[in-house]
């Protein structure tokens, strides 16, 4: 029993930075554009954040400059496809790319000044970002351990979630942006100002993958550097939002699901399972799969997809 | 390049003609590699005394075996290095070696164009194995240093259509007795000696191991048997519990599979995977580790106890002397503690009291070379014995064939 709970927690752990990326990707995916450059801005993210706590000490400083960086660096995607109409699959990859070299560009840059040929974070900061769960609830048996003992991340990041959700799903201008994202032409005439609406939501579902990226850095490492530290999980964010059907309560579902999946291998003892790791490795994509056929299958119009994902707006082409 | 490219191809041909030549072509192999001694000679004495490992190492192997290549004079000299990753890290499994690359360059004068370094290769895509390798060749390299597992095969085959060039693999097992040989050392060693740390350590009785690969890759398992049979040699109680990532390179993984062993109860993990986030992970937990490749206590002072680490230099610098001197054989190398390819770092303060008089203690039976850590009645934790009192194992083995967990290691 006391198993389980902590394999519990250690998937919302694994789950936290999917979470992260899942959301930034679903508030991006609403305004009809598909960035493929997750893993990109939350290796940005992840740098910029590392570095931030590292010189200042500060998680909050640390966390608002993961969010300005990776937002940043969406704004390139925005600009390239928004207003250049790139093709958004190849500006998403190239993204990838670069965020994950320039990142470790940088990495690399910070560790050969550091005078101990580590780059590792400073006490006060590992205090804060730790957190030691919620004082008082966390001391509750079970339910304490399950819900209040996380780090800051984990609230953050379900905080995000259900503003998103109250965000689309209860505001006008939530309602507005996925107008846009089914049909941007009808939004347009409508009087909705559809490049607007693009770049904001671009700029912000990067800078949230940011944070996801800083957590990488900073909880997943240890607080010490690494490069490459993002390690893919961008690309399982990028899943997870077909996964949860681009609605951000389902991602928090999502990402937990995932988590569990991906530790599952550690826990699970191969007398009780014989399976081979690859095995496991796999489970979340053939999951993913799995919905893919599902809702395929569907004979109901899916309107949580937004209509014109992928492609361009080009008003004088209406 | 083209022309360079085609000269290389031409020599190529010649060399295979005098591969499978007579005898005349045998006598004018011994000429050539004649003539590299004496140009050799003068450079073998500007190293001399540079140092003194590569001066033991040399020592060793004068008289013993006759050279397979003609020498290569020292200004004539140009080394590529094919890297997995990138050595700026400054830490983990690549760092190391481009350690040992700087400390060779150092030790035998080499200057810094003499050395080529082929970065972030990816070791599963052979396609961009050959075409680091083909880019050093271009450049002119004459010896080739490919540091990770992956690159053996594509050495391999390369090392048949270059003959001149000569190839060192680590940490794999092929050679051709030619051009083409790997080195790797008795890491194990150095496990065991850090199994006794963690043994001595641990209040729980429970150790943690994070290892790269599963129990059908020898090279990992046989170093966690190592280290387990450290642990049980000071703490027969003490249980060590293995979670694989499946990867060289997880950050990831490395700290989800270190949190899991931490979720059972260990308060000690050993490691063999490159970061130091398993280290780290018990630093937050607030219990203890064995690091491994570099010294991992500067990334995780409060939980290291020590680290296994390597000191490749030992090599390079052996193998280059090697090749200036024409003494080179083309055979596996394999050295361990004696040569000092291998080692654990400084013992922290916290160690459990009385740690470092049991290390010495192993330390000069493994030197003495009475005794190895595979020597012995050894049985396994499904109750197989695999080596009988008496015995030990030999190196083919423990390369190659150690695919069972000591007796003390939770088969689960």
């Amino acid at each position: 029993m006391d198993l389980l709970i902590r394999f519990v927690a250690a998937a919302v752990a694994a789950g936290t930075p999917l979470l992260y990326g899942t959301l930034g990707e679903i508030m991006t995916e609403k305004a009809g554009h598909l960035n493929l450059g997750v893993e990109g801005m939350m290796s940005v993210g992840a740098c910029a954040g590392f570095l931030a706590g590292y010189y200042t000490d500060s998680f909050a400083l640390a966390l608002l400059a993961a969010f300005a960086a990776a937002a940043a660096s969406a704004l390139i995607y925005g600009v390239l496809t928004v207003t250049f109409m790139a093709n958004q699959n190849v500006t998403g990859l190239t993204l990838t790319i670069f965020g994950i070299g320039l990142s470790n560009f940088i990495g690399i840059l910070a560790l050969g000044r550091s005078e101990s040929g580590t780059l590792k974070l400073p006490e006060g900061i590992t205090a804060q970002m730790r957190g030691a769960g919620l004082p008082g609830l966390k001391d509750i048996p079970v339910a304490g351990q399950l819900l209040f003992s996380y780090n800051a991340f984990v609230y953050i990041g379900a905080v995000i979630a259900v503003l998103l959700f109250i965000y689309f799903s209860k505001t006008k201008s939530g309602l507005n942006l996925q107008a846009v994202g089914h049909n941007p032409g009808a939004a347009d005439a409508a009087g909705i100002p559809v490049t607007r609406y693009k770049y904001i939501s671009i700029l912000i579902g990067g800078g949230i993958c940011g944070i996801g990226g800083a957590y990488c850095a900073m909880i997943i490492n240890g607080g010490v550097w690494v490069s490459n530290n993002v390690g893919g999980l961008g690309w399982i964010a990028v899943a997870l939002v077909i996964f949860a059907n681009w609605k951000p309560l389902n991602a928090i579902g999502g990402s937990l699901v995932f988590g569990a999946l991906r530790i599952l291998k550690f826990y699970v003892p191969k007398s009780v399972l014989p399976l081979p790791n690859a095995f496991y490795d796999m489970m979340p994509f053939l999951i993913t799969a799995l919905i893919l056929v599902a809702a395929s299958m569907r004979k109901k119009q899916n309107l949580s997809l937004p209509g014109n994902l992928g492609n361009h707006y080009f008003r004088e082409e209406r | 390049m083209k022309k360079v490219l085609s000269l290389v191809l031409a020599l190529a041909m010649v060399f295979s003609l005098a591969a499978c030549g007579s005898k005349d072509d045998g006598k004018t192999t011994t000429a050539a590699q004649n003539d590299g001694t004496t140009a050799a000679a003068p450079a073998e004495t500007a190293a001399g005394g540079e140092t003194e490992a590569g001066k033991e190492a040399g020592a060793e192997t004068e008289g013993a075996k006759e050279g397979v290549m003609p020498a290569i004079a020292k200004e004539d000299l140009k080394i590529g290095v094919i890297h997995i990753t990138d050595p700026a890290e400054g830490s983990g499994y690549t760092y190391t070696h481009d350690q040992g690359i700087v400390g060779m360059q150092k030790n035998l004068g080499l200057s810094d164009d003499q050395i080529v370094r082929k970065n972030n290769v990816n070791d599963s895509d052979a396609t961009a194995i050959e075409t680091a390798i083909q880019e050093c060749l271009e450049e002119g390299c004459n010896v080739i240093f490919a540091t990770s597992w992956g690159f053996m095969d594509t050495c391999e085959a390369l090392a048949e259509e270059y003959p001149e060039v000569i190839f060192s693999h680590g940490t794999g097992y092929k050679s051709n007795g030619k051009n083409f040989n790997n080195y790797f050392g008795r890491i194990y060693q150095a496990r065991y000696l850090s199994g006794i740390a963690a043994g001595l350590k641990t209040e729980s009785n429970k150790i943690g191991y994070v290892a790269a690969m599963g129990k059908d890759n020898s090279e990992v398992t046989g170093g966690c048997d190592a280290f387990a049979m450290g642990v049980y040699s000071v703490n027969p109680d003490a249980e060590i519990y293995v979670r694989v990532t499946n990867s060289w390179f997880d950050p990831e993984g490395e700290t989800q599979a270190a949190n899991a062993l931490l979720d059972l109860g260990c308060d000690v993990i050993g490691q063999h995977c490159d970061t130091p986030n398993p280290q780290l992970a018990a630093e937050a937990a607030g219990v203890w580790g064995v690091g491994y490749n570099s010294d991992m206590s500067k990334d995780a002072p409060k939980a290291a106890l020590t680290s296994v680490v390597w000191d490749w230099s030992v090599y390079y610098t052996y193998a280059v002397e090697s090749i200036v001197n024409g003494t080179w054989t083309g055979e596996n190398y394999f050295a361990g503690l004696k040569e000092g390819l291998v080692d654990i770092s400084p013992l922290a303060d916290f160690c459990a009291e009385g740690t470092e008089e049991k290390i010495n203690e192993a330390r000069e039976k493994l030197l003495s070379g009475e005794w190895d850590v595979f020597s012995g009645l050894i049985e396994t934790n499904e109750g197989e014995v695999v080596c009988e009192e008496g015995q030990t194992l030999d190196d083919a083995t423990i390369t190659g064939g150690i695919n069972w967990y000591f007796k003390n290691i939770v088969a689960e």
